[in-house]
Order: C-alpha cells, then sequence, then structure tokens
C-alpha cells in the first residue's frame, strides 16, 4: 500500500535507550534520570493516565483476590431470587437471570476476562516483534516474504478475521486466544518492522559495527533497546481492543463457557433480562468499557510521555 | 491514471490470492473434518468414505484449492450445509443488507467525526476540544455490543420509540428506503457510526493541527484572507486523507458488524457468520469470509485510487 495503509504508523521517534545514548538527545543538559527515568516522571504528573492506571491495578487486584473476597458464591443461584435489582439489601449490585449475585460474579468474571483479553496482546507483543525485528534487521527476501504474507492478514477486518478463526477452531479460551493473537502479530510485526528498518540505517547501528560489535550484540543494544519502546507502547495500545473482541468472543458464544462468569458471556446471558432489569442486564458491558477505556487512556499517557508518534 | 490503476491493480493481486488461501484453508483449521457436522455419529467408514471422494476431500489440498478457486472464479462458492441452497445467492443477500446498514453507519460517523474533529482541531486545549477528544476516547473504548444492548434498553424497553430487533416491520430479510423501515436502521446504524466517529474525530483533529501549523496557513492569513478563507484550504488539504479514512472505516464496519448485527437481529452478513459458525455450516463460513475480506481488498485499492486521483502531492508514477 504506497499512500495510506489501514494501521500505518507515522515514522516514530527514537527513543534513547539501551546502551547507546543519542548524541541529540533531549534533554542531555539536565540531571540523568535515564529513559525510564523520565518516562516514569513525566507519567506520575499526568493525572488522567495515572487516574486510568489506579483502575486498572484495582481491578486487577480485586479480581486476583475475587476469589477469598467474593460477598457470595458466585456459582450458587437461587430460583426465587433471581433479577433482584441494583441496590437491594443482599445483593448490593442486584442478581442475575439465575438469582447468582452479580457483585461476586463481576469480581470473579474480571479474572476470565482480563486473562483472555491481555494474554493475546502478550503473546502477540513476543511473536509479532520477533518476525518485525527479524524482518527489518535483515531485510532483502526474508523482509519481502515475511511482509507480504503479513499483508494479507491485513486484507481481513480486525473483528472478522478473530470471528473467522475462533468460528473455525471452535468454542474454548484456548481458541479464542489462539485467534486474537492470530490477529495481533501481524499489526505489531508491521510496527516492529518499520521501527527497525528505521534504526537499522542509523548512524549509531554503523558505529557499533565499526567498533566490531557483533550482530547479536548489536541487534541486543542498539536495536532491541531503540525498538522496544515504541512497540511496547503499540502494544498496550491493543489491550482495550484485544479486550472487547475477546468479551464479544464470549458474548457470541464462542470463548468462555457457562457456568464460568465473564464479562463477556454474563453480558449475553442477561440480554434477555433488559425488560425486567435493564440496570443489571448492563453492568457487565460497564465493567469492560471501564477496563477498556482505562488502558487507552494509560497507552495514551505512555506515548506522549515516551514521545513516541502515533 | 489508468496506467498507476493497472499498477495498484498488479500489486493487490498477490493479497487477493493469500487472502482466498487463509479462506480456503478455514475449513481444514476445523477439528476433525469438514464432513464431520454433516454426517451422522454413527455413520459407516464406507459412507464416510463416499463423502469424502463425492465432496472431494480426498484429493491432495492444493489439487483442492485449485478446484475450489475455479468454482469461486465463477461465481461459485458451494452450497450451504445446513440450508441447501448456493452459498453465493446467500451471501449476496446478506451482504446487500449489510452494507446498507454500513453505508448509513459511516455517513453519520463521518459527518459527526469531521465536525468535532474540525472544532477539537481548531480550537487545541479549548474546552470543546476536550469534549471532542472525550467523544473520541469513548468511540473507540466502548464495547460496540454493550452500547448496542443500551440502546435498545433506553430508547426501545424504556421508551418505546423505536424498535429493538430486525429489518422491517413484516419480519422480511430485506430492508427497503421507506419511512417505517427507517426506524429499524436508527439503532444499528447509530451504534455502529460511534466507531468511525472516533477514529476520523481523532485523526482530522492531528490532521488539522499539523495544516494550521504550516507555513502556508500563516502566508495565508499575513495576506490578509479571511478565516473562513483559511478554513476552505484547511478543508482542501485535510479532504483526501478523511475521504481515505472512510472508505477504509466502511470496510471496517462490513467486515467487523457481526456483533452489532446479533444483538439487533438485522439480517446482514454479521447475522449470516453467526448462524453459519453455530451450524457449523462451512462452506457457508468459508464463502461469507471470502467475500467480506474480498470487499475491503477492493475498497483498499479504491481507496488508494481515489485519494492518488484528488491528492496532487502524491506521486502517481
Amino acid at each position: 500500500m504506497a499512500t495510506l495503509a489501514p494501521h500505518a504508523t507515522a515514522p516514530l521517534l527514537d527513543v534513547a535507550g539501551g546502551a547507546a545514548p543519542l548524541p541529540d538527545a533531549p534533554d542531555a543538559f539536565m540531571p540523568s534520570r535515564g529513559f525510564w527515568g523520565q518516562v516514569g516522571h513525566k507519567l506520575l504528573r499526568d493525572p488522567v493516565a495515572m487516574t486510568a492506571a489506579c483502575v486498572i491495578l484495582a481491578i486487577v487486584a480485586v479480581a486476583l483476590l475475587a476469589p477469598w473476597i467474593t460477598p457470595m458464591d458466585p456459582y450458587r443461584g437461587s430460583m426465587i431470587r433471581r433479577l433482584k435489582p441494583v441496590g437491594d439489601a443482599t445483593y448490593l449490585l442486584g442478581s442475575d437471570e439465575l438469582g447468582r449475585d452479580m457483585l461476586s460474579r463481576l469480581m470473579l468474571g474480571g479474572r476470565l476476562s482480563l486473562f483472555i483479553g491481555v494474554t493475546p496482546v502478550i503473546l502477540a507483543f513476543v511473536i509479532g516483534s520477533g518476525i518485525g525485528i527479524l524482518a527489518g534487521y535483515v531485510g532483502g527476501w526474508l523482509n519481502t516474504v515475511l511482509m507480504r504474507t503479513i499483508d494479507v492478514f491485513f486484507a481481513f477486518p480486525s473483528v472478522l478475521l478473530a470471528i473467522a478463526l475462533s468460528g473455525a477452531l471452535g468454542a474454548g479460551v484456548f481458541n479464542s486466544i489462539v485467534s486474537l493473537t492470530c490477529v495481533f502479530v501481524p499489526q505489531i510485526a508491521r510496527v516492529a518492522e518499520s521501527v527497525t528498518t528505521q534504526i537499522r540505517s542509523r548512524d549509531y547501528v554503523d558505529a557499533a559495527r565499526l567498533s566490531g560489535a557483533s550482530t547479536f550484540t548489536i541487534l541486543r543494544v542498539q536495536v532491541l533497546g531503540n525498538v522496544l519502546g515504541p512497540i511496547f507502547v503499540y502494544a498496550t495500545s491493543l489491550i482495550s481492543v484485544s479486550m472487547i473482541l475477546a468479551s464479544g468472543l464470549s458474548f457470541l458464544g464462542l470463548g468462555v463457557k457457562p457456568p464460568e462468569p465473564e464479562w463477556g458471556l454474563m453480558l449475553n446471558t442477561l440480554r434477555t433480562a433488559i425488560y425486567v432489569n435493564p440496570l443489571v442486564a448492563a453492568l457487565p458491558g460497564l465493567a469492560i468499557f471501564i477496563v477498556s477505556i482505562s488502558f487507552n487512556l494509560f497507552s495514551d499517557g505512555l506515548r506522549s510521555a515516551m514521545e513516541v508518534k502515533a | 491514471m489508468l496506467r498507476f490503476i493497472l499498477r495498484r491493480l498488479v500489486a493487490v493481486t498477490p493479497v487477493a490470492i493469500g487472502v482466498s488461501i487463509v479462506c480456503f484453508l478455514l475449513v481444514h483449521l476445523a477439528p476433525g473434518d469438514p464432513l464431520s457436522a454433516v454426517l451422522p455419529v454413527d455413520a459407516s467408514p464406507e459412507t464416510i468414505e463416499a463423502m469424502r471422494t463425492a465432496y472431494g476431500y480426498d484429493k491432495p489440498l492444493v489439487v483442492q484449492y485449485g478446484l475450489w478457486l475455479w468454482h469461486v472464479l465463477q461465481g461459485d462458492l458451494g452450497t450451504s450445509i445446513a440450508s441447501g441452497r448456493p452459498v453465493t445467492s446467500e451471501v449476496g443477500r446478506a451482504v446487500v443488507n449489510s452494507l446498507i446498514l454500513a453505508c448509513v453507519a459511516t455517513l453519520i460517523g463521518f459527518t459527526f467525526g469531521m465536525v468535532f474533529g474540525f472544532v477539537a482541531g481548531y480550537f487545541r486545549n479549548s474546552i470543546l476540544d476536550r469534549l471532542a477528544s472525550a467523544v473520541s476516547v469513548f468511540g473507540v473504548s466502548v464495547p460496540h455490543y454493550w452500547l448496542a444492548m443500551v440502546l435498545v434498553i433506553v430508547f426501545s424497553a424504556q421508551l418505546g420509540w423505536l424498535p429493538s430487533t430486525g429489518a422491517g416491520p413484516d419480519g422480511s430479510g430485506n430492508w427497503r428506503p421507506d419511512l417505517e423501515h427507517l426506524r429499524y436502521i436508527i439503532l444499528p446504524a447509530l451504534t455502529m457510526s460511534v466507531i468511525p466517529m472516533g477514529v476520523i474525530a481523532r485523526t482530522i483533529r492531528a490532521l488539522v493541527g499539523d495544516i494550521l501549523a504550516q507555513d502556508f496557513v500563516g502566508a495565508l492569513r499575513a495576506k490578509g484572507l479571511s478565516e473562513f478563507g483559511v478554513f476552505k484550504h484547511v478543508v482542501k488539504n485535510a479532504a483526501p486523507t478523511a475521504l481515505a479514512i472512510m472508505g477504509l472505516q466502511l470496510g471496517y464496519l462490513l467486515g467487523g458488524s457481526i456483533l452489532i448485527e446479533t444483538v439487533f437481529a438485522w439480517p446482514g452478513t454479521g447475522f449470516l457468520l453467526n448462524a453459519a459458525i453455530f451450524q457449523r455450516d462451512l462452506p457457508l463460513l468459508q464463502g461469507a469470509i471470502l467475500v467480506l475480506a474480498m470487499f475491503f481488498v477492493a475498497l483498499n485499492l479504491i481507496v488508494d485510487v481515489v485519494q492518488t486521483a484528488l491528492d496532487p502531492r502524491i506521486e502517481r508514477g
């Protein structure tokens, strides 16, 4: 695509990292904090990003501790106490269509939702960076073969590819993670390739090579040190999409299976209750939305703190 | 220009072939034989063998692909296992409904996205900018299937203003452009428009900011051009990119509408895909995905060509 690729990334600023400080490092005259120190410092002064980070941490903490802190048994239902409204004396956030406590299920549901949403991005980060850096650094025919193959996956809108793969593989947590990973690998690989290609032609890579550094050392220090930052920022921006898609697969019945609590699946089973108890029915989606928007806002903050262009 | 179009066509061919390979292999990704869904569990080995021969699954994969592609090129996508009807006609009907929905949604999203984006880009860091940015963050972060449910809860269940499911009052599978059918498209189109709205607002905001920072804008102002005159120049500079994004968003919506269509029971490709997945109707799944992906490839190509035609700054050579 010569002009505008769907996920094209503008040239990324090089990020000084690793053992090779750039001669034109932005604040060469400021007391050195190190690159990550500076990023942390800027993030701490970004109220939006910090709020988002706190929300994410709180939800992760609740999800992790859920088995010990849920007020009621998230699996035990009661036929006479179905669809209690929010604010009920026993059920703080109401009860679902089988009379199970919503608050407990939302708390425990966060575990699976976060797991199936975040895991594909982590896997794709590792695999995609590997492919992209390899293609970018080696160049030549290997680059052509790898990147043209990746172009094929860009011909599918992400949602379609995710649903097509999970539809063919069948329902289940494992399959939905596999298909979402396949969706994100090409996207991350493309960013990794474009950053690596830019870094490879930098003077400091030549300098390292001339001073006798081995290919492995150059890859580890000069290349990895400078490309991982921008790829990482890009990957964090994918978490929000991944959360929505992962819960979306469960919503369609392609992910988590009942009776396990998972936000997308809960939203689907509660669809029948929108006329009886709309507020309770909408709660699991609200949880997905809060996590997704928090990851987006945090990723935006991280992007500007690291001075990576969108 | 003709040479440019031909060159793009040649460049897009390998991608199209790749897409067809992925769609073909999709059926073979499925656990077990593609036939396992149709055959009874206690089918004898002879029956299974006979069926495999009849469907051509006993041939080498490459031969199967060749045969399949040959049929596809003639417009034959096979037969739906569930309904027994040709996949081509099933998908064809659904695509029209999806296309209508996606076009309306893109139009709404594009209009509002442009307005928000321009306002935010022009008045950087004002309250309006904050508001527009909030809208765009909302648009890209909200789980659209949840938004669909919320809209149904508010406008159908609570207020009773709009119908919650289907494409028309008669329960028919086709949407028609009349007043009664219009009520049915409002909620799904509105839900769907939120995604492109966010993306377009975000991009246009950055784009307008970049354009306003360029020297020529200063020169225009220094020459005494009115603010409206400057605005016209900004629009002209932003238009090709905006149109390109709109085209791509249309493609994303067409392929990504499955969740929204499921909530609204909209008789489009998403609904069809959903049915195909749960009936393990693999030929239908394969055909629908192939058509949608090819649509997306074609749309990319059109966007590329139109953008080049509109924007004199892009090299055509």
